[in-house]
């Protein structure tokens, strides 16, 4: 078993180094509408990357703790309130950028149960966020987190309408400066030094496993096979919204648990793109439909004032 | 529940404002009425505006993470974008088009587009979260987002609009060089304001493209951007319907009934045609039968189709209904709620989970709103009073304009 896994992987990792060649190849095309296209996941396949094993969450909210420590965000509340019995609920918010919850919902069998499940920005391989932001605020780095530059900011809340998770948040009382408050995934502070987001490092529990994106799918798929009965088989973020770094794999179907189970698979911008990238020819046409006919009829207007200032002329 | 409450009280304040302004005259006792109405809005509108600027967006309005855009959004920009589209629909008429008759109405349909945008823009000002910021988008180009297309382009078509209506300015002033100059450019000035026009009342539907499960599907569809642009522009030519109306009462001038009628006309067949679109693409799409869930967000679309746009398309068809002017008057304010509606209902109501509103916009946010629909409309017969903004026909217009009517909503 161990062995079959180790060469897949192998050959999965050949088979990366090929494509990420062919996509070398075409450059750093960031900006170009090609990039906004669909492209197949496998172009993703290095994305640094999280896999969510709800059913091995104990929703202790170290994660919780280890995120504000490690973007020193406050953290003064007590997040242990209620605890065993049942938690607070707690939302995301500008200062809070990843949040455990008990969720409810039927598992495949009829039975109500409850699962723990994080929420955090799921880092999509191809962000609304960024695309929508128009300043370039939320930026895609080249590993894959989703940065967010408040110095560019200019507080418009595009980003929030259009985030399919809903996960970027504002500080409504933050004056004339208010920032969006988002997980950028420990870019800064952790990941340039080669360590795990706080997070996946906090988990006592295996829960959370950080890896690349096509070996920790690998790793999902595996585990479903090896276990159907203990996992339902489906991992989300896989495809949704165009796929997304964090996965999750469950035991209770997904939408039962009060994740957005109507996402389409492709990705989102390409549906502003396709309008946006026809202005150009659009406004063109329109400039040399309007200045024709503009300078048409005003041509007629003055010859026919001439020519009845001819008639008039005439005569006498 | 809270919806149709606020819904009511709207309503309520707008026939409000409207008997205050059309029964300026007749009960004596209305007048100082209206005066402190519109004070009391603005003394709410100042303190509002104060703490906003203070303390922050969330100290003021209703919005929250999970409505990220209300009011100040949905009515102040997107409405008042779409109710100032008669300027380029004149403009392009006259200088275009070269339909000249139009031009007595073209100068007051400039003006108000011009008021509007720049409320829009005020209302941007105050929305976006750092107000200092406002100039990123100028030298921080991010051309994947509708926002920066919409943002450019609001931005260029206030310009445009300011060149239209710098006349009024330069004949009040006497600059005839300057005049002559404008006179040059004003036709690829007009060009310039229609492809900028189009683009951006489009591209305002276009921003929410990006939310395919997020939008109602009684008002998302892959052509929001042609609905926004249709829309709009039958609301701009019943905008200058209903300022022509008033300007008339209020100025004492005549009313171009002919060319009211005209436009209520064109309008019709746009609404017709739009309505057409709308249902046919609902139809394809599949999601018709959402009108008859009698849920919030069915009622609402049909009171935006039905009163708003459907009747008021009908009304205007027949030639004996355009040629009476309070027909032709209710028909165009009913377009005007309507698009309002159309909106409100696409920024708020559309964007909620069934039933659940997650935002009430708070009086303060209200008082904004209407402090800046009172402020454009005191500024609009400001600068009708001291610029040549209508065509002097009757030489006997200073005698007919009476000291008190004019500055009794003035100083009101």
């Amino acid at each position: 078993m161990n062995k079959v896994k180790h060469t897949t992987e192998m050959n999965a990792f050949d088979r990366r180094r090929f494509l990420q060649g062919l996509i070398g190849g075409t450059g750093l095309a960031v900006i170009s509408p090609a990039s906004l296209k669909a492209q197949s996941s496998t172009a993703y396949a290095e994305v640094p990357s999280v896999l969510v094993d709800v059913t091995r969450c104990i929703g202790c909210r170290a994660c919780m703790r280890a995120c504000k420590d490690a973007n020193d965000l406050p953290n003064d509340t007590d997040l242990s309130e209620g605890f065993p019995d049942s938690w607070d609920r707690e939302e995301l918010r500008f200062d809070q950028w990843t949040v455990v919850n008990p969720s409810t919902g039927c598992n495949a069998d009829g039975i109500e149960v409850t699962r723990n499940i994080k929420n955090q920005c799921m880092q999509c391989l191809e962000p609304t966020c960024v695309s929508v932001c128009l300043v370039g605020a939320l930026t895609k780095s080249k590993l894959g987190p989703i940065l967010y530059d408040a110095d560019r900011c200019i507080g418009c809340r595009y980003c929030m309408m259009a985030c399919p998770f809903e996960i970027p948040k504002f500080e409504w009382d933050g004056g004339m400066s208010p920032v969006i408050g988002k997980c950028q995934f420990c870019a800064h502070q952790r990941l340039v030094e080669g360590k795990l987001p706080a997070c996946v490092e906090s988990c006592p529990t295996g829960a959370l496993k950080f890896g690349q994106r096509d070996t920790l799918l690998f790793e999902a798929r595996a585990r479903i096979k090896t276990r159907p009965e203990r996992y339902i088989n489906h991992i989300y973020g896989e495809n949704e919204a165009g796929g997304t770094a964090w996965l999750y794999m469950s035991d209770v179907p997904f939408e039962n648990l009060g994740f957005k189970s109507d996402l389409e698979t492709a990705p989102l911008p390409p549906l502003t793109w396709e309008v946006l990238s026809k202005i150009p020819i659009v406004a063109g046409a329109m400039a040399g439909l309007f200045g024709t006919l503009a300078w048409s009829l005003n041509r007629r207007e003055s010859l026919d004032s001439q020519e009845s200032h001819n008639s008039q002329e005439t005569p006498e | 529940m809270n919806g149709w409450i606020f819904i009511l009280v709207c309503l309520a304040i707008l026939i409000w404002a409207a008997l205050c302004l059309t029964y300026d005259k007749r009960p004596r006792f209305l007048r100082p009425v209206t005066a402190i109405t519109v004070l009391c809005i603005w003394v709410a509108a100042l303190w509002t505006l104060i703490r906003r600027f203070t303390e922050g967006l969330g100290a003021v309005t209703g919005l929250n993470d999970a409505a990220p855009w209300g009011l100040w959004i949905g009515a102040d920009v997107f409405a008042g974008v779409a109710l100032a589209a008669g300027g380029f629909v004149l403009a392009a008429t006259v200088h275009i088009f070269n339909i000249k008759r139009f031009e007595p109405i073209l100068r007051p349909t400039v003006l108000t587009a011009f008021l509007g945008y720049i409320l829009v823009a005020v209302a941007l000002f105050i929305d976006i979260g750092r107000p200092l910021s406002w100039w990123h988008p100028l030298v921080m180009w991010q051309h994947h987002s509708i926002m920066f297309e919409v943002t450019w382009c609001v931005i260029l078509y206030s310009t445009v609009l300011a060149i239209e209506i710098s006349p009024v300015v330069l004949e009040r002033l006497g600059l005839t060089t300057l005049l002559k100059l404008v006179k040059m450019v004003t036709i690829p000035v007009v060009i310039a304001g229609v492809i900028l026009s189009t683009m951006h009342q489009s591209s305002l539907g276009s921003l929410y493209l990006i939310v395919p499960e997020k939008l109602y599907p009684l008002w998302y569809s892959p052509l929001l951007p042609v609905f926004f642009l249709m829309s709009a522009v039958a609301a701009g030519m019943c905008v200058i319907i209903v300022e022509s109306f008033f300007s008339a009462k209020i100025l004492k001038r005549g009313l171009e009934s002919s060319l009211m009628a005209d436009l209520g006309r064109a309008a019709s067949i746009i609404l017709f045609v739009y309505i057409t679109i709308k249902f046919s693409d609902l139809i394809v799409r599949g999601d018709w039968d959402l009108i008859l869930e009698r849920n919030l967000q069915s009622n609402l679309f049909l009171l935006e189709m039905l009163g708003g746009a459907a009747l008021p398309a009908i009304l205007l068809s027949f030639r004996r209904a355009r040629n009476q002017p309070r027909v032709l008057l209710a028909a165009s304010v009913l377009v005007m709620g309507g698009v309002v509606l159309n909106r409100v209902n696409v920024c708020w109501f559309g964007m909620s989970v069934s039933d659940q509103l997650h935002y009430i916009p708070t009086w303060m946010e209200i008082s904004v709103s209407l402090g800046s629909i009172t402020a454009g409309t005191i500024a609009f017969f400001l600068a009708v009073h001291y610029l040549p903004v209508f065509p002097k026909t009757e030489e006997e217009l200073p005698e007919a304009i009476s000291p008190g009517s004019n500055t009794g909503l003035i100083s009101a």
